[in-house]
């Protein structure tokens, strides 16, 4: 326990590359980071000694993100069932153009997807450490996975991939 | 293995490289046959790619020192309260703090000549107490500290609920006595009132009264009337209010205190 803030530093950086692709803000990911740092403090006793720091603290960083975004959007929207949310938001060339650079793609996702793509192709943790760190089985992870890719392409300018049957596109 | 086994969760493990053993070479011939398949699946191996280029670079940024301070022993604020003894503890004392903060910032806002008056009525009525009971000579207490256990039998008697009187000797204050006071015009319970004073005489009072509202729990919060600042919170169904013509900081220090002995 004494040493938990020294394997915890060296995490930071990991944390900020997450939190920047995941809020696309500088600032507001540094925010993200130090309450993530502030609660993976504040419970550090509940973290067992030799499991994966990393993934434990990807969780809390979840945890927090899912509250700060709870928090900002209870007045304004209601959420949306994104499991039923198949159709890539694409077609007019100028919607295409508009998303064209990554980031600005990543900021389509919904939350969870950008969540689930980014823990498994960004940070590389496996399947199951990412279900770990979500709170959801690995079946979702993949599932939301795909649906990640396949929304990201489209948004990046390429045909959906009508031959898996998944995506339809709007006529 | 026939193609029909190759599902799509396989197809994303592959381009993760987290594909089983087992599933492999019957994964790679099915790709071989789909052309097309194996193309989706090069381009997710890209996406892939595209997103270590775009963001990599945070990870050789210098990590800013408040971030690094917040894992560091000793450097950051948030250090100290896991090493208290009790999460309630730590949760009194972000209560105190944020309580302090609250009330400095009202004193900002408040011009001179309105402050105090948006203060709710317990503050204000425990300040009016104080104003009147303790410059009293003579009489400054009905019950006194060498009757206390007369004068806690009868407050929590007239009250309705057992009180206890927090000891504030380590604070420089030692107990005079108490008295029992009318409640507000619309709220016909009376309140307690327990008296201290310091070496030198100064004095802070304390009330207590039986909240009518007894689901809640406040933070620490602060009034200024005149020169008498009052602290005053609700906890466990009593609401309490610490009155002083001393420094805020000081009054802090013994609210903290009283809130402590109330709450072991």
């Amino acid at each position: 326990m004494e040493d938990f803030g020294t394997q915890a530093v060296p995490v930071i950086p990991r944390l900020r590359r997450y939190a920047r692709a995941l809020t696309g803000d500088r600032l507001m990911a540094d925010d993200l980071v130090q309450d993530t740092l502030e609660r993976a403090w504040m419970k550090r006793h509940l973290w067992r000694e030799g499991s994966d720091l990393r993934a434990w603290m990807f969780t809390i960083m979840h945890n927090v993100y899912v509250n700060q975004v709870r928090a900002r959007i209870a007045d304004a929207t209601i959420p949306l069932d994104t499991e039923a949310f198949n159709v890539p938001a694409c077609g007019s060339p100028v919607e295409l153009l508009e998303v064209a650079d990554l980031d600005a793609a990543l900021r389509r996702l919904p939350d969870e997807q950008r969540e689930v793509l980014l823990l498994v192709a960004l940070e590389q943790l496996s399947y199951s450490e990412a279900a770990g760190a979500l709170g959801i089985p690995v079946g979702t992870v993949m599932s939301r996975l795909f649906r990640a890719r396949e929304r990201l392409r489209v948004l990046l300018g390429g045909a959906p991939a009508a031959a898996t049957g998944v995506l339809k596109v709007i006529k | 293995m026939n193609q029909r086994d190759i599902s799509e969760a396989d197809l994303q493990a592959h381009v993760d490289g987290q594909l089983p053993e087992s599933a492999r070479a019957a994964t790679e011939a099915y790709l071989r046959e789909q052309p097309q398949e194996a193309e989706r699946l090069a381009g997710y191996q890209r996406q892939n790619q595209s997103l270590r280029d775009a963001y990599d670079g945070a990870l050789d940024e210098t990590v800013p020192a408040h971030l690094t301070a917040a894992m560091q022993r000793g450097g950051s604020k948030f250090q100290r309260w896991p090493h208290l003894p009790h999460l309630r503890y730590a949760a009194v004392l972000a209560w105190i703090v944020f309580g302090g903060l609250i009330g400095w910032q009202l004193r900002a806002l408040q011009s001179p000549g309105e402050s105090g008056r948006g203060a709710p009525a317990f503050a204000r009525q425990a300040a009016i107490a104080h104003v009147v009971y303790s410059p009293e000579v003579r009489h400054p207490v009905e019950v006194g500290a060498d009757q206390e256990a007369h004068l806690v039998a009868w407050l929590s008697k007239r009250i309705g609920t057992q009180l206890r009187v927090p000891q504030l000797n380590e604070q420089g204050y030692a107990l005079v006595g108490g008295r029992l006071l009318p409640g507000s015009p619309d709220e016909r319970a009376p309140i307690a009132q327990f008296m201290y004073q310091d070496a030198k005489g100064l004095r802070l009072t304390l009330v207590v009264r039986a909240d009518a509202d007894r689901s809640r729990e406040t933070a620490f919060r602060f009034a200024q009337e005149k020169n008498i600042g009052v602290f005053y919170w609700v906890d466990q169904k009593l609401g309490y209010a610490l009155s002083g013509e001393i420094e805020k900081t000081e009054l802090l220090r013994i609210a903290h205190a009283v809130y402590r002995q109330l709450n072991p």
